[in-house]
């Protein structure tokens, strides 16, 4: 997938709820439409940032896993 | 690099987002314990997160976790100041419903949490006052148990009382911890 990455959080073996908290408090600086990439560690991060995104309406454009780090791609509403 | 497809599924049994006006959350914080702190600073701050407007109405018990850490003796008689030496206020102080030991079972807690980079309730009440959650001393208890505005830490809200906390939870998703 082609798309620029406004910013990159390292959340890499942060627990729950921080993950999530990091990124929300990220996001808020953020201007609608950009994308930011989250990489984490915590399993549980998986389902959470899908809800996450439900809940708040931004856009989970891509998650994948490589050697344990979990990577996110979210876009702003 | 592998796709995760159960995700998705999850994705589509999760329910509608509410949102707006309705979408609101009250925990009345009564527990001083630990182990009820945490996890009700856990929500609060990822409800905040999820957009919810979150309110924690401490009371209670629930109120000696907004005592500054470095204040140890509070109240005006000797009964809310014994009350205040067998229970000491603070985040940094807080005991186990169990297994606390003497104030082993916390050491261990806090050494596990920052071994998994769980946030503290420090650094988590920190967090929700900034996520802009609503952290409602109750006036009744303030009184009752002789602890002053200036014992309780910044960034709180009004202290109020249980109308105010019930108007707050009308139409909200209510938690008594």
């Amino acid at each position: 997938m082609n798309v620029t990455i406004a910013r990159t959080l390292d959340l890499k073996g942060f627990s729950c709820p921080l993950p999530i908290v990091k990124t929300s408090k990220a996001i808020k600086e953020m201007a609608s439409g950009e994308v930011v990439e989250v990489l984490a560690t915590d399993p549980g991060s998986v389902p959470d940032f899908t809800a996450w995104c439900r809940a708040t309406g931004n856009e989970l454009l891509e998650q994948t896993r490589e050697e344990g780090v979990f990577r996110f791609l979210v876009r702003k509403r | 690099m592998e796709e995760m497809t159960a995700v998705d599924e999850l994705a589509s049994s999760l329910p509608e987002p509410v949102g707006g006006e309705d979408d609101k959350l009250v925990i009345f914080a009564w527990s001083g314990d630990l182990d009820r702190v945490w996890p009700t600073l856990i929500l609060a701050t990822t409800a905040a997160a999820m957009g919810t407007r979150t309110t924690v109405f401490f009371t209670f018990w629930g109120l000696f976790p907004l005592v500054k850490n470095d204040v140890r003796i509070t109240g005006e008689n000797w009964m809310q100041k014994m009350l205040s030496l067998l229970n000491r206020g603070g985040t940094e102080h807080l005991k186990l419903s169990k297994m606390n030991f003497v104030g082993a079972g916390p050491a261990m807690m806090k050494k596990l949490a920052r071994d998994h980079k769980v946030a503290s309730p420090t650094e988590l009440l920190e967090m929700a006052g900034e996520m802009g959650v609503d952290l409602i001393p109750c006036q009744m208890t303030m009184d009752l148990m002789g602890l002053s505005r200036d014992d309780l830490i910044d960034g709180l809200g009004e202290p109020a009382g249980a109308t105010t906390a019930l108007l707050a939870a009308r139409g909200a998703t209510t938690l008594f911890i």
